[in-house]
């Protein structure tokens, strides 16, 4: 990997390199949490706090860690991290930590956050590192907060909590779509959103593994 | 014994770990485009989740509870917060023991899931079971048949999933969505098929 400067670290991951859309990483979570855009936004950050300073520690220790436990130093490093998030949502948020249940936890095994430990942070010094995990979380925030948008907004008619499109039930006009709130919509949502990311930047479009040949007519004399 | 089935019948269709939870998303997207290889992380799934899940079990009601080292004379150590980093600990080891055993004594097996293993350590489905086991409280006997059926839950809906993007890559689909995003619309749509097991109450 070339010199870069931090500004380049901090920004490719939000469109350019997108984890989600682009390296499949951390897909796991982005789909769970994503009913609601308050939920999302404490899941983002807490994403993008544990992202950035595991990092920052991996970066910092990398020249001592021997290679072939490296994994499991991560792994301690990040798990703790996650400890340090889970019990601060427990004492100031307890109810949205509640709804996030295991999803917090499952940040250890978000495939975001051990991949940028093990591809950036081992050769990268620290600052770097730390911009890239900032970057890398604003991506996957990104995608997340631009789903959760569409559930919310879509499937109970509000953002945040706040009433935006007032709902047949309350007395308004909007009928509410409950698949939106459902699971299989955020999938629904994502697809589409890489489409749109695609349509925008063409060089992310994936080769085809077959390409059909054009149909032949023969006319008939 | 109704008990069981019925847990283990929730665990399979209604609670589907990757179609219902979106867990172990990341190798479920990334590794179905082989029926072969999608069954053999499948199977590598349930064999490790059978033995994770009943182990961490024992170790949260034996360890980490609150109270619950009281036969060693502390009966006021709570160690729960201690538990994700157990968690992830006890399924890295699992996998590397298991890893170890295979090579030794099932040399076929293990040539067979190859690459997989080693990856199931950082699989969300793992270590998403046994936190579902910790927050519903299960007992050991329960835990063991939902750690079974939550994995053999995963390892259909990889395998279904598979099947559908064989026959999908000679289908004309538009450039954007090409790849990825077909896949993900396409897993949105199982998830709907298989949400309709939600309304069957065990």
């Amino acid at each position: 990997m070339a010199e870069k400067s931090a500004k380049q670290v901090l920004f490719e991951p939000i469109f350019d390199n997108n984890p989600i859309a682009l390296q499949i990483l951390g897909i796991c979570s982005a789909l769970a949490v994503t009913s609601s855009m308050s939920v999302t936004l404490v899941m983002c950050a807490s994403v993008i706090a544990v992202c950035s300073f595991s990092n920052l520690a991996v970066s910092l220790v990398r020249t001592q860690i021997p290679g072939s436990i490296r994994i499991i130093v991560q792994m301690t490093i990040i798990a703790s991290l996650v400890i340090v998030v889970d019990q601060i949502l427990k004492a100031y948020a307890y109810e949205i930590s509640k709804q996030l249940s295991v999803f917090v936890g499952l940040i250890i095994t978000n495939c975001i956050i051990m991949g940028r430990a093990e591809g950036f942070a081992m050769q990268n010094p620290p600052f770097l590192s730390f911009m890239d995990g900032v970057g890398n979380g604003l991506g996957y925030s990104v995608l997340l907060v631009f789903v959760a948008f569409f559930r919310e907004l879509l499937g109970a008619g509000t953002l945040m909590g706040y009433t935006i499109l007032p709902s047949v039930s309350d007395g308004g006009w909007y009928a509410t779509n409950g698949l939106m709130l459902l699971p299989p919509s955020a999938f629904f949502i994502i697809g589409l959103g890489i489409w749109a990311l695609r349509a925008w930047k063409p060089e992310q479009v994936e080769e085809p593994e077959y390409r059909m040949s054009r149909q032949t007519v023969k006319e008939a004399f | 014994m109704e008990h069981y089935i019925s847990l283990i019948i929730k665990a399979v269709f209604v609670e589907n770990m990757a179609l219902a939870f979106f867990l172990g998303m990341c190798t479920f997207l990334a590794i179905s485009k082989k029926v072969e290889a999608a069954i053999g992380l499948g199977v590598a799934v349930v064999v490790v989740l059978t033995l994770t899940v009943p182990v961490n079990n024992l170790i949260y009601n034996n360890v980490l509870r609150e109270g619950a080292l009281s036969w060693a004379g502390l009966p006021n150590v709570n160690l729960s917060f201690l538990g994700l980093l157990t968690y992830i600990g006890v399924i890295a080891a699992m996998v590397q023991i298991l890893e170890m055993v295979l090579d030794k004594y099932i040399p076929t097996l293990y040539a067979a899931l190859g690459v997989f293993l080693p990856l199931i350590t950082v699989n969300c489905a793992i270590l998403g079971a046994s936190l579902f086991m910790v927050e519903r409280d299960y007992t050991f006997g329960e835990s063991l048949v939902y750690g079974f059926g939550a994995g053999l839950g995963w390892a259909l809906a990889i395998a279904a999933l598979a099947g559908i993007r064989e026959k999908l890559k000679y289908s004309d689909v538009p450039e954007g969505l090409r790849g990825l995003g077909i896949t993900f619309i396409t897993v949105g749509l199982m998830s709907l098929g298989f949400m309709s097991f939600s309304g069957i109450s065990l």
